[in-house]
C-alpha cells in the first residue's frame, strides 16, 4: 500500500524555479520599495519588534525561508509552495493576532514538500506542521495514505464540501484559471469570452491569432496538468479544444510567469488556463483577464497538518486563521482568494467550478492515466 | 378517591401495569436496536459492497490491450462511484498475470482470491479497517491472454455512518411506537380499573348501617372482591341479627321472671309464717336456678350461632365430642347419680365443623334427655347410612306429637314461664346441625327415643 513514488510532475521543479525567478523580479521591487521605506522612517523599523529579514535563498530542497513571531520560541514549521513574499503578510497578520506563536515558513517545491510529506508520514516523523500547497491532487494522495490528522472547528465545518476532505485537509483559497489575452493586440470584438468563443477564434480562417496562443506545457507543468485534467472532466468540448490547439498551432510553454509575460510582450496575444492569482499580481494594464463564461475552473490550494506534528495546535489555530475573515481579507489582498472584481466584469456564480477536493483526484495521479493524458497531447501538439 | 391512602396501602395497579409496560418496552427497544444495527451493518454492507464492486467494474472496462500490452485508461466514474462514500480513502491495484502492477499501489493481496469472480474481503487500509472487493477480467486476445486482477478498497467510515443512520432512524420509530404504546396502555388500565374506582365509591357513599349486597355487575375479576365482600357484609349482617335477637329474646324472656322473682321475693319478705316463707324461698330458689340455665342457654346458642358463622371449621371427631360431653361431667349438675352410657367405635367419626358449638349442642341435647326422658341415657357417635351422626338416647316415649311438631324453633314461649328449656336447647342443635349442613332429627327407636345430629362426613 505504502511505497507509490510517482515523478510527477517531472518539469515541475524548473516550472517553480522560473515562477519563482518571476516572483522574485516582481518582488525586488517590492523589497526596494520596502527598503526605501524603512531607510526613511528608522525609528519606525525599529519600533517593529517582528523581525523582518531579507528572505533567505536556501540550499537543498527549502528554496526560501524566512521566520514570523517572537524570537527564542519554537516555531511551527509551514511548508508550503506559495511564494514568501505573497503569503508573508497573511502569516505576519497571524503572529499578530497570536503573541507567542512564531511560524518558521519554508518555501517548497511542490514535488520535493510531496515527496519531504510522504517520506515524513512513513517514518512517522514529521518535520512540518502544517503544509499549504498548490497540487491540490497530491495533498489528496496523502490524506488518503492517511499522512493528516483530523481537526474540525465551526470554520472548517462551514467550508463547502467540494473545499475540504475528511476533515484533514481544507481548501483556503480561491484562484481561478483564466483566460488572458494581450489588450493592445487583441480587438475587443475578438476577446474570447467563452471557450467556445476560444475555438472560433482558433478556427478562423485568417489565421491571426496562429501561433499566438499559448497554454501551459502539462508535461513541465503540474498546475497546467491538474487545469488540463479538470477541463476533460468538466466539458466535452475538451476534446474539441486540443484539436483547436493543434489546428491554431498553440504554444504550450511552461510557467505562468512566461506565459503572462509573452502576453504582455506580445510574444502571445491570448493564454488559455493561466492561474489567475498570478496575472493579478502583476496588475499589468496591457494584459486583460477573462474569467470563461461557460466555465471557470477555481483553484483551492490544499493545507493539511500532517499525523503527528509537533505544534498541531498552532497548525490548527493557522488554518482557523486562514479561514476567518480577516486571514480571507489577508489573502484576498495577497490575490490567493478571487474577489468579485475582474477587468472584464463578474461572471455569475454558477459558472464556477471549484476543483473539488475529493478522492477523484487521484485518478489524476495514476501513473497509466497520465502516461496516456500526455500522449493524446503530444499527439495534438505534434512532439 | 382523593381521600388518603392506608399507610400500608402498595403500588397502584397503574403504576405496576405502566412499569411492565416500560419494562417490556425497554427491553423490546434494546432488543430492536441490537436488531436494527444488525440489519443497518447488513444493510450498509451490501449497498457500499455494490459501490465497490461497480468501481472496479468500471475500472476493469476501462482495461485494453494496447500493442500487446494491458493499458487502463482509469476511468472518473469509478473514482467518483466510490466518493459516494465522501469521507472513505480508497485504495486500487491493477494487477497483470503475474501479479505485477500495472497501476495503482504495491501491496500484498490475498491469496484465496475466486479465480472467476469477484471476491469481497475485509482488511485494513494504513490502519484503518476497509472493505475490499477483487475482479478478474479475463482477457484471450492474439496479442495477450492472460486474467488481469482489479481489487478496490475502501475504509468503512461511510458504512458505519449508515448502519447508525439506519439504526437511529429504527431507534426513533420504536421510541415514538413505544411511548404510544405506553400512553395506550395507561388509558386502557385506566379504563380497565374504573369498576373497582365505582365499587370504592360505592362502598365510601354507604350508610354505615347498611348491609345490603352490593352491585354485582362487575367484571368478573372484581365480581371475587365483591362476591367476598357480600359474604363478609351477609355475616355482618346475620350475626348483628343474632345481637338482636339476643337482645330482645333476653329482654322479653327475662322481664317476666325477674318481676315474678322480685314478687316472690317481696311476699316472702313480708311472709310472717315462718314455714310459708321456707316453702316460698325454696320456690324462689328453683325459679332462680331455672333462669340461670335458661341465661345459660341462651348465651350458649348466641355463642354457638357466632361460633358457626365466624369460627374456622376443622376436622372434628364427632367420638371426642361425646367423650367431652361424658367428661365435662355437666350432666350430673342437672340429674345427680343417673347414669349416661358412652357408645362408640373404633373408627373416627369425622366432619368439618367447629369442636365448641357441636359440644354445646350434645351437652343441650344430652340435659334434654336426661330432663325430660326417662330410663338409662346413652350418648354415642357412628356412621349410619354414609352421614356421621352424634345421637343422645333414652328409655322413655319422647314428646307428645303435638309438642315434637313445634319444637326446635327458636324458643318456646312457655319455657321460660314454666322455667322449662327443652325449646331453646333442640333450638341450639338444629341451629349447629344447619350449619353443618345436616339435620336434627328427632324419632322413636327401639330402645325409647332418639335425638341426633345428622352431618356430612369430612369426606363428603
Amino acid at each position: 500500500m505504502r511505497g507509490r513514488r510517482l515523478s510527477w510532475p517531472r518539469g515541475g521543479g524548473r516550472l517553480l524555479a522560473t515562477l519563482l525567478g518571476d516572483w522574485g523580479w516582481a518582488l525586488r521591487r517590492g523589497a526596494l520599495s520596502l527598503c526605501l521605506g524603512l531607510s526613511l522612517l528608522p525609528a519606525l523599523a525599529q519600533a517593529q519588534t517582528r523581525e523582518q529579514a531579507q528572505t533567505q535563498r536556501q540550499p537543498g530542497p527549502i528554496e526560501a525561508r524566512q521566520r514570523y513571531g517572537p524570537k527564542g520560541v519554537p516555531a511551527m514549521v509551514l511548508r508550503s509552495t506559495t511564494d514568501i513574499k505573497v503569503l508573508g503578510p497573511t502569516i505576519d497578520d497571524f503572529v499578530a493576532r497570536n503573541p507567542g506563536v512564531a511560524v518558521d515558513f519554508q518555501q517548497w517545491g511542490s514535488n520535493d514538500l510531496y515527496a519531504a510529506t510522504a517520506r515524513d508520514c512513513d517514518a512517522g516523523r514529521p518535520a512540518a506542521d502544517a503544509v499549504l500547497s498548490s497540487a491540490v491532487q497530491q495533498m489528496v494522495e496523502l490524506v488518503n495514505r492517511a499522512c493528516a490528522q483530523p481537526y474540525r472547528s465551526s470554520l472548517t465545518a462551514s467550508l463547502p464540501a467540494a473545499r475540504r476532505w475528511r476533515d484533514e485537509i481544507w481548501g483556503v483559497t480561491l484562484e481561478p484559471a483564466v483566460i488572458i489575452y494581450n489588450t493592445h493586440l487583441v480587438p475587443a470584438a475578438d476577446v474570447p469570452r467563452t471557450r467556445f468563443a476560444l475555438l472560433d477564434l482558433m478556427r478562423r480562417s485568417d489565421r491571426r491569432y496562429d501561433g499566438k496562443i499559448a497554454t501551459y506545457d502539462i508535461e513541465a507543468s503540474g498546475l497546467g496538468y491538474l487545469f488540463a485534467f479538470e477541463d476533460s472532466l468538466e466539458a466535452s468540448t475538451f476534446g474539441s479544444l486540443i484539436e483547436g490547439f493543434s489546428r491554431a498551432h498553440a504554444v504550450a510553454t511552461c510557467c505562468s510567469a512566461e506565459i503572462i509575460k509573452g502576453v504582455s510582450d506580445g510574444t502571445y496575444k491570448i493564454a488559455y488556463n493561466v492561474l489567475g492569482s498570478y496575472v493579478n499580481a502583476r496588475r499589468d494594464p496591457g494584459v486583460g483577464v477573462v474569467l470563461p463564461l461557460d466555465y471557470t475552473l477555481v483553484l483551492s490550494r490544499g493545507y493539511m497538518i500532517p499525523r503527528g506534528a509537533g505544534h498541531a495546535a498552532w497548525a490548527e489555530r493557522l488554518v482557523d486563521f486562514l479561514l476567518s475573515p480577516a486571514g480571507q481579507q489577508d489573502l484576498s489582498r495577497a490575490g490567493l482568494v478571487m474577489v468579485s472584481r475582474t477587468d472584464e466584469g463578474t461572471p455569475p456564480e454558477s459558472v464556477l467550478r471549484p476543483i473539488a477536493i475529493t478522492p477523484v483526484l487521484l485518478v489524476a495521479l495514476d501513473a497509466q492515466k497520465r502516461a496516456q493524458f500526455i500522449r493524446r497531447w503530444r499527439d495534438v501538439f505534434g512532439r | 378517591m382523593a381521600e388518603a391512602l392506608p399507610a400500608d396501602a402498595t403500588w397502584s395497579l397503574k403504576r405496576r401495569v405502566g412499569l411492565g409496560v416500560l419494562a417490556l418496552l425497554l427491553l423490546g427497544g434494546l432488543v430492536a436496536a441490537v436488531a436494527a444495527f444488525a440489519y443497518g451493518k447488513t444493510a450498509a454492507r451490501e449497498s457500499y459492497d455494490r459501490l465497490l464492486l461497480g468501481a472496479a467494474n468500471d475500472i476493469a472496462e476501462a482495461i485494453s490491450i494496447h500493442e500487446g500490452q494491458p493499458v487502463v485508461d482509469l476511468p472518473v466514474a469509478a473514482f467518483q462511484l466510490l466518493a459516494l462514500a465522501p469521507d472513505d480513502r480508497i485504495w486500487y491495484t491493477v494487477r497483470g498475470p503475474m501479479g505485477h502492477v500495472l497501476t495503482g499501489e504495491d501491496g500484498a493481496l490475498p491469496n484465496d482470491l475466486a479465480p472467476g469472480k469477484p471476491s469481497f474481503f475485509d482488511g485494513r487500509m494504513n490502519g484503518a479497517p476497509a472493505r475490499f472487493v477483487s475482479l478478474p477480467r479475463r482477457f484471450a486476445e492474439r496479442a495477450f491472454s492472460g486474467t488481469i486482477r482489479v481489487t478496490v478498497g475502501q475504509t468503512l467510515r461511510a458504512r458505519r455512518a449508515m448502519a447508525l443512520g439506519l439504526t437511529r432512524d429504527a431507534l426513533v420509530a420504536a421510541a415514538l411506537g413505544g411511548v404510544l404504546l405506553l400512553v395506550l396502555a395507561l388509558v386502557v388500565v385506566a379504563r380497565a380499573l374504573r369498576p373497582l374506582a365505582q365499587v370504592a365509591e360505592g362502598l365510601a357513599a354507604r350508610d354505615p348501617h347498611d348491609l345490603t349486597p352490593m352491585q354485582t355487575a362487575v367484571p368478573a375479576e372484581a365480581a371475587v372482591m365483591v362476591g367476598a365482600m357480600n359474604r363478609f357484609m351477609g355475616r355482618l349482617d346475620r350475626q348483628v341479627g343474632t345481637m338482636r335477637n339476643l337482645i330482645s329474646d333476653t329482654a322479653h324472656q327475662l322481664r317476666t321472671p325477674v318481676a315474678a322473682l322480685r314478687v316472690q321475693a317481696e311476699l316472702a319478705a313480708e311472709e310472717p309464717d315462718a314455714a310459708r316463707r321456707a316453702q316460698m324461698l325454696s320456690r324462689l330458689q328453683r325459679r332462680t336456678r331455672s333462669l340461670g340455665e335458661l341465661l345459660d342457654q341462651m348465651l350458649s346458642r348466641a355463642l354457638v350461632i357466632h361460633r358457626t358463622d365466624a369460627a374456622r371449621r376443622v376436622v372434628v371427631d364427632l367420638r371426642d365430642v361425646a367423650l367431652d360431653v361424658i367428661e365435662g361431667r355437666d350432666h350430673e349438675l342437672v340429674a345427680p347419680g343417673r347414669e349416661v352410657v358412652l357408645e362408640i367405635g373404633e373408627d373416627p367419626v369425622e366432619i368439618m365443623g367447629d369442636a365448641l358449638s357441636l359440644s354445646e349442642a350434645a351437652k343441650n341435647l344430652l340435659g334434654n334427655a336426661l330432663r325430660h326422658g326417662a330410663g338409662a341415657v346413652r350418648i354415642g357417635a357412628g356412621f349410619e347410612g354414609g352421614r356421621a351422626v352424634l345421637w343422645v338416647e333414652d328409655s322413655g316415649p319422647g314428646p307428645a306429637p303435638e309438642v315434637l311438631a313445634r319444637i326446635g324453633e327458636r324458643f318456646e314461649k312457655n319455657a321460660a314461664s314454666t322455667g322449662e328449656s327443652a325449646g331453646l336447647g333442640l333450638s341450639i342443635a338444629r341451629q349447629v346441625a344447619e350449619a353443618y349442613g345436616g339435620s336434627l332429627v328427632l324419632r322413636p327407636v327401639p330402645r325409647g327415643f332418639r335425638a341426633a345430629l345428622v352431618l356430612p362426613g369430612a369426606g363428603a
